[in-house]
């Protein structure tokens, strides 16, 4: 049982009904694809020509297409792959580590929150595929016994977890979503005119008709693969940020690692959440479901994860010249001052000063500002991959094979690429799937509605107002009871 | 077989909740309720069985651990021993991330693939349902009747309860 206070803001604003949530929702499934959808999905595939113009340069021609040295033997690849794996994590917390908090706001973002990890991890996992040089050998990498005889994997390996972690992570989220979206899909099918809706719609519903014996076990599904994905995401980046800190470079072996690339990843995903919630809200014209409360609560998160990270990045250069090892300290004062000096700025200005104008509340509750700050912080953080990852490589033990780097063409390619790949991917699914889950945000929709205080408008500092029960989705003689959900 | 139903829709799931409580007081046997959303306190309501998903859980994770302890300890120890690192063979603590990700990968497929099965939710052409509405806004009550049922008591009885409508339909294959 739960108390919704009085002057808690509502969760959905217009004073909708459960019939005016589907409406919603379904409005651009089901109409003609419009212009801005179009030109944006032009754009996305011309970035998706990119990318497999990049791919094919890389497959025909080999590695040596990349800008990647002797020195620095990993560099944009790794830097892609960690950015989008850290994007994907948002998902995950919105839709696992939100629902076993009981924070109900989640309802109206998760749906597209968990898309997002869904299409980063694809994103992600082209990069190591692609850097094996012979991807369609890329199975393995999992436990198959060679063809010489019993030779295995290695197990001790973080690349080897990485692989488990990743394909754990993609499919269990997979799954989630998937199971998530199957009464939404129902919904779509009931209402589907056009013959070919009707049996689209009907094969992903897997039959389902929202029958209470369904809904029981569905509830207990979620709550389980919610419970479970948390420690899954927490170790997969945990993962990820082994494939450096279990290794000797300086600059990478540190036991911070860890919890300091699972606050950046949450960082950098709800940047990423922010910049497609505050396009989405707007061309589906969905500002009722996701609010300016929403937007605000997301920057919080984005505050405490970037402050995180800020302290982690000072710790990191207090323990360098805490443990009084010279190739340590050089690697950090190398990082600040050395050659990729701007790169080393660029990350701190944009992940530890950016955050913390939120603390701001008229930079909180602004939309404008708000998206400015979401993409500096999705620059800042692919920063702050690229200086752990290129900065500590590039001056190694021996001066004689000091080196820079500097990506090549094709390097740029695949990056700018993925991005097509991942706008492509989450254009499709907003517009044939449901952006919102229909289900949950109407099983929040009553006390919001009834108890809420009225919406006021745009000013956050409205006073809370008792309005009188409204009658329309709710006969009046329904009994209104704070304690009646959940 | 065809099946004849009497349906009860309502238009609030508080009305409904109190209602499946008093038709069942009343004797009527509710053949299965659908709702947009789920609503808490149903399954009470409607004498509905806590799931036992969660143990079937709990053991598929347990076997991905144990297939995940053999693999790495098998191979790793047994079948192709090999010296990583002046490291044992069997390092135990290098062994966790993927004994945790195997659990986590067997316990989650193992259980929703077990909820798919059990609920007989799977793809299908077409997709009958009784009240196309009780997906989108309305909550529908089905009582499987026959030509023996009094259906003017049956629908004041769903009526006196809050239904703002009661239909009837038939299904050949439900």
């Amino acid at each position: 049982m739960q108390h919704v206070s009085p002057v808690r803001e509502p969760l959905v604003t217009g004073g909708k009904t459960y019939h005016d949530v589907t409406q919603d929702v379904c409005r651009q499934v089901e109409a003609a694809p419009n212009v801005r959808w179009m030109a944006a999905l032009s754009v996305a595939l011309v970035l998706l020509g990119v990318f497999f113009y990049s791919v094919y340069r890389t497959l025909w021609y080999g590695i040596g297409e990349w800008g990647l040295n002797k020195t620095v033997g990993w560099a944009w690849d790794i830097t892609n792959f960690v950015w989008w794996v850290g994007i994907g994590h948002a998902g995950t917390l919105i839709s696992a580590v939100l629902l076993l908090f009981r924070q109900k706001w989640r309802t109206s973002i998760n749906r597209a929150a968990e898309a997002m990890t869904i299409f980063a991890v694809i994103c992600a996992a082209m990069f190591p595929v692609l850097h094996m040089g012979r991807p369609w050998l890329a199975y393995w990498v999992f436990p198959f016994q060679n063809t010489f005889g019993s030779l295995w994997v290695n197990f001790n390996s973080p690349l080897l977890w990485d692989v488990f972690a990743i394909s754990t992570y993609f499919t269990v989220s997979l799954v989630f979503w998937y199971t998530g979206l199957v009464p939404d899909f129902a919904t779509i099918r009931d209402r589907a005119k056009g013959p070919i809706a009707k049996v689209a719609y009907s094969l992903l519903s897997m039959g389902w008709k929202g029958s209470a014996k369904h809904w029981s076990r569905y509830e207990t599904v979620s709550l389980i693969l919610a419970g479970v994905s948390t420690p899954l995401v927490l170790s997969v980046h945990t993962i990820v940020s082994m494939d450096f800190a279990t290794s000797v470079v300086p600059g990478w072996h540190t036991t911070i690692f860890p919890p300091y690339f699972v606050a950046g990843a949450i960082f950098s995903g709800f940047a990423m959440v922010l910049t497609l919630m505050l396009i989405t809200r707007v061309v589906f014209k969905l500002e009722d479901y996701i609010t300016i409360e929403h937007i605000a609560l997301m920057n919080k998160i984005m505050m405490v994860t970037g402050s995180i990270v800020g302290v982690a990045y000072i710790t990191e250069f207090f323990i360098a010249w805490y443990s009084q090892v010279e190739f340590e300290q050089y690697a950090f004062i190398n990082r600040a001052t050395g050659p990729y000096w701007w790169a080393y700025w660029s990350m701190m200005t944009c992940n530890v000063i950016t955050p913390q104008l939120v603390w701001i509340r008229r930079v909180r509750y602004s939309i404008p500002l708000t998206f400015i700050l979401s993409i500096i912080v999705n620059i800042g953080m692919w920063f702050e991959r690229f200086v752990i990852i290129v900065t500590s490589l590039h001056r190694d033990y021996l001066p004689s094979s000091w080196v820079m780097f500097s990506p090549s063409i094709i390097d740029i390619g695949i990056y700018v690429g993925t991005i097509g790949l991942f706008f492509t991917l989450f254009l499709l699914f907003a517009k044939f799937f449901p952006v919102i889950n229909m289900a949950e945000v109407k099983s929040v929709l009553k006390y919001t509605v009834d108890n809420g205080p009225t919406y006021t408008g745009h000013d956050p500092h409205h006073a809370p107002t008792t309005h009188q029960p409204s009658t329309h989705g709710v006969p009046a003689s329904a009994p209104v009871n704070y304690d009646k959900h959940d | 077989m065809t099946k004849r139903f009497a349906l009860g829709i309502f238009d609030d799931e508080d009305v409904l909740l109190h209602a499946v409580e008093n038709v069942r007081e009343a004797g009527v046997k509710i053949y299965e309720v659908f709702t947009p959303f789920p609503i808490h306190g149903i399954d009470d309501a409607l004498g509905i069985e806590r799931s036992r998903l969660p143990i079937a859980a709990f053991f598929f994770g347990l076997t991905g651990l144990c297939f995940a302890l053999w693999l790495q300890i098998y191979t790793l120890g047994f079948d192709w021993p090999m010296i990583i690192g002046g490291k044992p063979h069997i390092a135990l603590p290098a062994f966790i991330p993927v004994s945790f990700e195997l659990t986590v990968f067997f316990c989650c497929h193992g259980m929703v693939i077990t909820f798919y099965t059990i609920s007989k939710l799977y793809p299908r052409w077409k997709t009958p349902v009784l009240d196309v509405r009780s997906t989108d806004d309305k909550f529908v009550m089905a009582i499987e009747v026959n030509e023996n049922t009094d259906m003017v008591k049956l629908s004041q009885l769903l009526r006196d309860n809050g239904a703002s409508e009661v239909n009837q339909k038939e299904m050949s294959k439900f």
